[in-house]
């Protein structure tokens, strides 16, 4: 069960993101950060942190369930419905440029369920998706603009993002497949 | 995260059943889920679009042999947010011979291979006789005198969202029991939830077993009042009443009625709920139901998004299918 990235290497690289965004949108104005539930959300409000200890910015939040808009979701003719939670974006996504977070981009097809979900909620400027791990194996035309880590993994292995927030330990593990 | 890697970490993610009956099936886990998932709906109606791709493709009708707005509307409203295709039935009751035309008129829909179907029959039971006919998931949007477990959901969601809770807490139900499909899915309800439920009313319109639900039961709207969480006021059914159950609504009003004078019995946080339609003047009085401690608006707002909670539930089927 190898560790792909610790506690320090996730801080660092979350920090490294936060640099990039103000250098590529000089600046904080307009920005929004939305993370996809569930763990999208605690790596969101992390950037957000760092934004606001560099620039003294306050970067507004959201979380974003993208449940409801899943491409799965009627495909079986029975079976239990995946747990559906509360979206929470109390601002305005109108002409602002949203930071959209996940952890992991792999398929594409979450992100795909997320971008109509915004799309719903209003117009922004643009959308641009960070996320902590890339391990390939895209099924949409969808690429990251901001990628903590790229890992080149087989479709066997399993990538699990543990955060502190929800799993009371940072680390990045590659689990199951062959290597 | 990718779809395929999503997991949820609640130990229930499904209804056991692939109906929505009676509340009395639902066990405090699957009451719990259903109002998780209703607040989630909720949101979606604080939208500027509010319609989420759910349940597209998937056909509900709307089956309807008794008179209703709110329900027919709230249940409308849902499907409609969640994107499936609505078919609204509604059928004057004074035209249907019981049992067989229900049971040709089902045969008829599920020619037809809709998802579910919303009834709402005045003969109780009327929903269950279509569940065993029909392939579809029934949901009963109020049978007889018998349940309306939609509305006593949506009755849970409000307290809950006030009081964070619903263990523990004394509700007081008043008004006609007899008559009220609305009391019994709520005492069912309330009750798996621990709380405290006491009904009352004139020994008229009290069902004769009705301790055997495990409520308290009095005659004196002063005891069920006093330091009660929740009153939820039951409208008196003159159209289901043949005979003579109190002298006059005047009296009935003075005895039993909703005042301002008895609001002050109950704990300072009261929640004052009535399912609707109102009899304002009878069961509950103008300023009671205008009034600060009054959620009865909240109560018509929760219904869509509980509904659609149960539609979603529902529309991905049974966790252990039933064969019933």
């Amino acid at each position: 069960m190898p560790v792909v990235m610790d506690a320090d290497r996730i801080g660092r690289t979350l920090t490294r993101i936060a640099h990039e965004i103000l250098e590529r949108n000089k600046g904080v104005d307009e920005l929004a950060l939305v993370g996809v539930r569930t763990r999208g959300v605690p790596i969101a409000r992390r950037i957000a942190r760092s934004l606001k200890e560099i620039t003294g910015h306050d970067i507004p939040t959201g979380a974003l369930d993208i449940t409801l808009y899943r491409d799965d979701l009627m495909r079986q003719q029975v079976g239990p419905q995946p747990l559906v939670r509360r979206t929470e974006i109390p601002f305005s996504i109108d002409n602002r440029k949203i930071l959209l977070v996940d952890d992991v981009l792999y398929t594409g097809r979450t992100t795909r369920a997320a971008l109509d979900a915004l799309i719903d909620f209003g117009r922004p400027k643009n959308i641009q998706l960070i996320v902590l791990v890339d391990r390939g194996h895209r099924e949409l035309p969808i690429k990251a603009d901001y990628v903590g880590k790229n890992l080149p993994t087989s479709p066997e292995e399993s990538v699990q993002v543990r955060l502190q927030e929800s799993d009371g330990s940072d680390e990045v593990v590659l689990q199951g497949g062959a290597a | 995260m990718s779809v395929e890697q999503m997991e949820s970490t609640t130990a229930l993610t499904a209804l056991r059943h692939k109906h929505l009956l009676s509340t009395a099936d639902l066990s405090p886990e699957e009451i719990t889920l259903v109002l998780d998932t209703a607040e989630a709906m909720k949101e979606v109606g604080a939208r500027s679009i509010k319609k989420v791709p759910a349940l597209r493709g998937k056909t509900v009708v709307n089956l309807f042999f008794e008179p209703s707005t709110r329900t027919r509307t709230s249940f409308e409203i849902a499907e409609k947010r969640l994107s499936a295709d609505t078919l609204n039935i509604a059928i004057a009751t004074s035209s249907v011979v019981k049992g067989e035309t229900l049971a040709d008129t089902a045969l008829t829909l599920e020619a037809m291979a809709p998802d579910m179907i919303v009834i709402r029959h005045s003969s109780s039971g009327a929903p269950y006789l279509l569940s065993r006919i029909c392939r579809s998931a029934i949901i009963n949007a109020g049978d007889g005198t018998h349940e309306h477990p939609t509305q006593a959901l949506l009755d849970a969601f409000t307290i809950r969202e006030r009081k964070k809770r619903l263990s523990g807490l004394k509700v007081a139900i008043i008004g006609d029991l007899l008559h009220s499909r609305v009391l019994r899915s709520n005492v069912h309800l309330l009750t798996t939830m621990g709380a405290e439920v006491w009904v009352c009313g004139p020994p008229t319109l009290v069902p004769t077993d009705v301790q055997r639900l495990g409520v308290r039961v009095t005659h004196s709207i002063e005891e069920a009042v006093r330091d009660a969480d929740v009153v939820m006021l039951l409208r008196i059914q003159l159209e289901r009443m043949e005979g003579a159950f109190f002298p006059s609504l005047r009296e009935y009003f003075a005895v039993f009625g909703m005042t301002e004078a008895r609001l002050h019995l109950a704990k300072p946080d009261v929640m004052i709920m009535h399912p609707g339609p109102m009899n304002r003047g009878v069961e509950i009085a103008s300023e009671v139901a205008d009034g600060p401690y009054s959620v009865i608006l909240d109560q018509v707002a929760n219904g869509v998004a509980v509904r659609m909670a149960v539609l979603y539930l529902l529309a991905g089927g049974a966790a252990d299918e039933d064969a019933a």
